[in-house]
Order: C-alpha cells, then sequence, then structure tokens
C-alpha cells in the first residue's frame, strides 16, 4: 500500500542533545582506519583552526539516523523497516562536528514516492549545537523495496 | 580552516591521489560498534542470505567514509569539506576470509566554483563494480 502523501512536510520535534565525545570520534576515526591527527589530537585540530579536535565528515550520521528513527518508527507512516535499504546519503557541513558539541536534530519527511511497488522516503535533517548554530544538515533517501507476492 | 591545496594550483581535471581501503569482516565489526549500526547484514552470512544478498556486505555508511578520505588526505583539513553525498548502487560483497573486499577510490576536479570552493567527483569500485553513484564532494582550497 502506498504511503500517506500528507506526511510530506512533517516535522518532528529536536531529539535530546547528543554529547560528542573526543574518545567517541577517536574510536570513529580508528573503525574507517583513518590516521588524520585532526581526529585525535587536540593541538592538531587548534593548528587548522578548531577549538577541538573534529569528527569525520559522515561521523554526524549515526546522530542524524538515529533521529530519523522517529520518521522509521512513526506506526501512522507505516513504513516496513524489515525491507528498507539507505538509497541516497548528502551532507552540508555549515563547519564540522567537535568533541564538545551538544547536538540536536529536527527531522523532516521531504519527499515520500512509490515506485514500482518501492516506498521512497526523503528525510531531512538538520542538527544544531548547544547555542542554536546550525552545524550540518544530513539528507538521507530510505527505499522500502516491495514485498513479494503473497 | 587550512586545506594545504591552493584553489590556484588546481584545474578541471587534476586528479586526487588514489587510494585502495581493505575492509575484513573484522573491519565491519569494528566500524559497527564505531557507528551503532548493528544490522545483522553486516557481519551474520545466515542472516544476509536469507535476505537475498551473496553474503555480508560492508556498511553504505562505511564506504562513504573511506571514499571521502581521498579527499580530506588530499586538502590535509578534513573541516574543509562542504558537502559530500553518494548514492548507495551496489553493495560491497566482504567474504569471511584474511582478504575481505577493497574498496578503491580515485577523484578529480569536476568543477571550480566561486569563493574557493571546488566540487571533487569520486569513484568508487569494488571488484571492479561501481559501488557508490553520483559521488561527489564540495570542499574549500586555500
Amino acid at each position: 500500500m502506498a504511503l500517506d502523501q500528507s506526511f510530506v512536510g512533517r516535522t518532528y520535534p529536536p531529539t535530546p542533545a547528543y554529547e560528542v565525545g573526543r574518545e567517541k570520534i577517536r574510536e570513529f576515526a580508528e573503525a574507517v582506519g583513518d590516521t588524520n591527527p585532526a581526529y585525535v589530537d587536540p593541538e592538531a585540530a587548534k593548528a587548522l583552526g578548531y577549538p577541538d579536535v573534529i569528527a569525520p565528515p559522515t561521523f554526524v550520521f549515526s546522530i542524524t539516523f538515529r533521529a530519523a528513527g522517529q520518521v522509521i518508527q512513526d506506526p501512522q507512516l507505516g513504513l516496513d523497516y524489515s525491507r528498507v535499504v539507505h538509497g541516497d546519503q548528502k551532507f552540508a557541513h555549515v563547519r564540522p562536528v567537535r568533541a564538545g558539541d551538544r547536538l540536536t536534530v529536527t527531522s523532516t519527511i521531504e519527499g515520500i514516492k512509490t515506485m514500482a511497488g518501492n516506498d521512497i522516503v526523503d528525510i531531512r535533517g538538520e542538527v544544531h549545537d548547544e547555542s542554536g548554530e546550525h552545524v550540518v544538515t544530513a539528507w538521507t533517501k530510505l527505499v522500502a523495496r516491495a514485498a513479494e507476492e503473497a | 580552516m587550512t586545506a594545504t591545496i591552493a584553489y590556484g594550483a588546481v584545474e578541471v581535471g587534476t586528479e586526487l591521489p588514489a587510494r585502495s581501503f581493505p575492509v575484513t569482516r573484522a573491519t565491519l565489526v569494528q566500524y559497527a560498534g564505531a557507528s551503532g549500526d548493528f544490522n545483522p547484514i553486516h557481519w551474520n552470512e545466515k542472516f544476509a542470505r536469507e535476505v537475498g544478498l551473496p553474503d555480508v556486505i560492508a556498511h553504505g555508511m562505511f564506504t562513504m567514509a573511506e571514499a571521502i578520505r581521498v579527499v580530506t588526505d588530499w586538502t590535509g583539513d578534513p573541516g574543509a569539506v562542504v558537502e559530500y553525498g553518494v548514492r548507495f548502487t551496489k553493495p560491497v560483497v566482504v567474504p569471511n576470509d584474511d582478504t575481505g573486499a577493497l574498496i578503491e577510490v580515485s577523484g578529480k576536479v569536476a568543477a571550480k566554483l566561486d569563493d574557493n570552493l571546488v566540487r571533487v567527483d569520486l569513484t568508487v569500485t569494488s571488484d571492479d563494480k561501481k559501488v557508490l553513484g553520483m559521488s561527489r564532494a564540495v570542499v574549500r582550497l586555500a
């Protein structure tokens, strides 16, 4: 069954703040094998003009995806999460995420389409820090593959 | 921000140093922990096959994170990445052996924009198949 178009434009309440820790950034950088010192050494980050270590460009996804869970698991929307795959991902950074940030995410459904039985949902996550400064926007396209005919 | 590459030193067509990034099952377990994405298709072969995949596959976000390293290594400053987007076209299949898979990334300057910005287009393959499509980054150079 096609998803309800009236959900397009719906914005969910901001998430509780996620506090970005130096060790979490280090753990992420190690997991992707990236040895850039700006991720682990505050002095190296300061030399680049940042107040503390910065996170790799895709780090923020784990925060925005958790926020997108509000949309994915909204029973009124009725997305079949067991059939969901990640279609596209895009980030627009105002500044890099850094240690000490307390980030909240506001998710909005930007689009809903049904193509060949697949439900496609576009979610925009606006990430702000504690002072209200806009840090990054994340666009996530999720595709719920059509169920096989019974 | 202090990218080490100067805007004036690049032209459309300038190639970035290409890189290959190995990925094994151990890599995926480590990435699952660091990212919080514990979907079993990334570590449980039985589950992956049951949902129609050929084997365990890498997280799309892992591949996306590796691909941008070609850009961040080039600029020196990861904070110089202003925009970055990809389309997940094919999975990176990671066999359960000592070798795993290889993600191969090349990039070139596709456009020079205003304000010291350039657009870099990335080509990302594994096992000779394009795994990311429309893989583009906008970076601010010195």
